[in-house]
């Protein structure tokens, strides 16, 4: 496990719970990404500018935190992420991440972090579902195809 | 400090603390959250529980922090808590996670890290990011018409 970094992993997490925190008690929102980025259409007035200016906050952040973050933590690597995918896979991805967590309302931060501390029974579901069909997944590309 | 104004800077502010938390978390990196969800890595030590850390931090803030609207009539800066008006799990809960599994799995991307990422790999990204938006909103407008229907033909439905 030389990869495994539980520091800044659990440090990444609380600032993810911190931010969902602060959009529910101010704004009464739920922070899922899928849900914010994805109900922007159909357009309704006066929910867009928040849900745009959440979102284009979310690669500032990244540029702040990768740039102040291996100062600070030696297990964070100054490289920049790598994509294991052609462009094709990657539309292809992006089509299957887009419709699923429409349809099944939320994703990884929706579900996985803000549904987990409600203790609702949809989103664990939610969350054993989309782990199990993605292990499964790793493990076809992984280990069976290659 | 005009309450829309504060909405909308909180909703900025979220945004980049929830963006640094990922990059922080290194969940910016596809390779590493593949690297959780490869199992099979276990026996020879390759497996990185990372991932596991980062939800779990995150819940454990949360399963405070979500509560806060007990203490509260309403939010800071809004009129109402807006709660999912969805309940019960149904077969689309499920097909749509499994289905959103699949795409995880291939790109190692949910959607948080592929719009953060944004600020980082913005060329390589941006097409998986066009992709999911463009299948998220073509497939809200189909179940916005679907149910639009199902309801019409429900009110025509002879009582």
């Amino acid at each position: 496990m030389e990869n495994f970094t539980p520091l800044t992993a659990t440090i990444g997490g609380i600032l993810i719970g911190l931010a969902a925190t602060m959009l529910w008690v101010f704004n009464g929102r739920t922070a899922g990404i899928s849900n914010i980025a994805g109900t922007v259409v159909p357009l309704r007035q006066g929910s867009v500018l928040w849900r745009v200016l959440f979102l284009a906050g979310l690669p500032v952040g990244a540029v702040i935190g990768s740039s102040v973050g291996p100062a600070i933590f030696a297990e964070i690597p100054t490289t920049l992420p790598e994509l294991g995918l052609t462009p094709i896979g990657l539309v292809i991805a992006g089509v299957l991440v887009g419709v699923g967590t429409r349809l099944g309302n939320g994703c990884t931060s929706g579900h996985g972090v803000c549904g987990l501390a409600r203790l609702s029974p949809r989103s664990f579901t939610a969350v054993g579902v989309f782990m199990a069909t993605a292990v499964v997944t790793v493990f076809i590309v992984r280990h069976v195809v290659t | 400090m005009k309450n829309g104004v504060l909405f909308h800077v909180t909703a900025a502010v979220s945004g980049v603390i929830f963006g640094i938390g990922l990059a922080i978390a290194r969940m910016t990196d596809p390779q590493k959250v593949r690297d959780f969800l490869d199992l099979a890595a276990i026996p020879d030590g390759g497996w990185d529980p990372s991932l596991a850390f980062v939800m779990g931090g995150g819940v454990l803030v949360g399963l405070v922090g979500l509560r806060l609207d007990r203490l509260l009539r309403k939010p800071v800066a809004a009129v109402s808590f807006v709660r999912s008006d969805r309940s019960g799990i149904d077969g689309r809960l499920l097909l749509g996670s499994a289905i959103f599994g699949v795409g995880w799995g291939l790109s190692g991307f949910c959607p948080g890290p592929a719009v953060a990422d944004l600020g980082l790999i913005p060329q390589s990204v941006f097409i998986f990011v066009v992709a999911m938006f463009a299948a998220s909103w073509a497939t809200g407008i189909y179940l916005h018409r679907r149910d639009h229907d199902e309801e019409t033909a429900a009110h025509a439905a002879p009582g």
